[in-house]
């Protein structure tokens, strides 16, 4: 299945873009996507346990994906 | 019970008054600014972005949280982005109860929330001409459900 996750802040810097398009297996997880994403140019520069969202709500690492899901990959929050 | 995002200057007095209640005799407002020194650098302005469809829903989250948690429907948060200069309010956080120590608990417990979970980033901008997103290290946890 196709998903786009979305990058923000100094994750969207060091990986030069704000979203990538991912194919993932259809049983794929957050721990999966978030590899694919490690594995790009600048993706080292990620921690290797950043937090994930999933449709607006923080996600476990275990937590299944669906087809149509938006995925974001959250930087350290700094509000206030 | 409200939070929201905006681009426009905030305005805390009005924040203020949308939650003032002749039945709640504590009132509470939070402003926070941009701080002219961070870390021990000169600090010129800010940037503030956000995953802002995220950042609204757990703004929203919060207040409804701190209502339950606190015993009031008056809360509103709103967080502002874009360029800040110093001095500048960042967030507002009005609070109303009847009785003090829960309005002081209210608004302590929403900012601390804020801090740790609304996906806003901001980039600070230095005397020198430099830039750098603030990296608080805490936040990367506590906010797993």
């Amino acid at each position: 299945m196709d998903i786009t996750a979305l990058l923000f802040a100094s994750y969207a810097d060091v990986l030069g873009r704000d979203r990538v398009q991912l194919a993932l297996a259809p049983d794929a997880t957050v721990a999966d996507a978030l590899a694919q994403i490690l594995a790009l140019p600048g993706g080292e520069q990620l921690p290797p346990q950043p937090l994930v969202a999933v449709n607006l709500a923080y996600a476990r690492r275990d937590h299944r994906l669906r087809a149509g899901d938006e995925i974001a990959v959250i930087p350290p929050v700094a509000g206030g | 019970m409200r939070g929201a995002l905006t681009r426009e200057p905030l305005d805390p007095q009005r924040i203020l008054a949308e939650v003032a209640d002749a039945a709640c005799g504590a009132l509470i407002l939070f402003v926070g600014t941009v701080r002219d020194m961070n870390d021990g650098r000169a600090v010129t302005g800010m940037e503030y972005s956000a995953y802002e469809a995220m950042a609204e829903r757990e703004m929203t989250l919060i207040a409804a949280e701190t209502g339950e948690r606190f015993g009031t429907a008056h809360v509103v948060i709103e967080h502002r982005l874009g360029a800040l200069a110093l001095g500048d309010a960042s967030v507002a956080i009005a609070v109303a109860h009847p009785h003090r120590a829960e309005a002081y608990g209210a608004s302590r417990y929403a900012i601390e929330q804020l801090k740790q979970r609304v996906p806003v980033w901001k980039r600070e901008h230095y005397a020198d001409g430099t830039r750098e997103w603030v990296d608080p290290t805490r936040a990367h946890q506590e906010v797993l459900p």
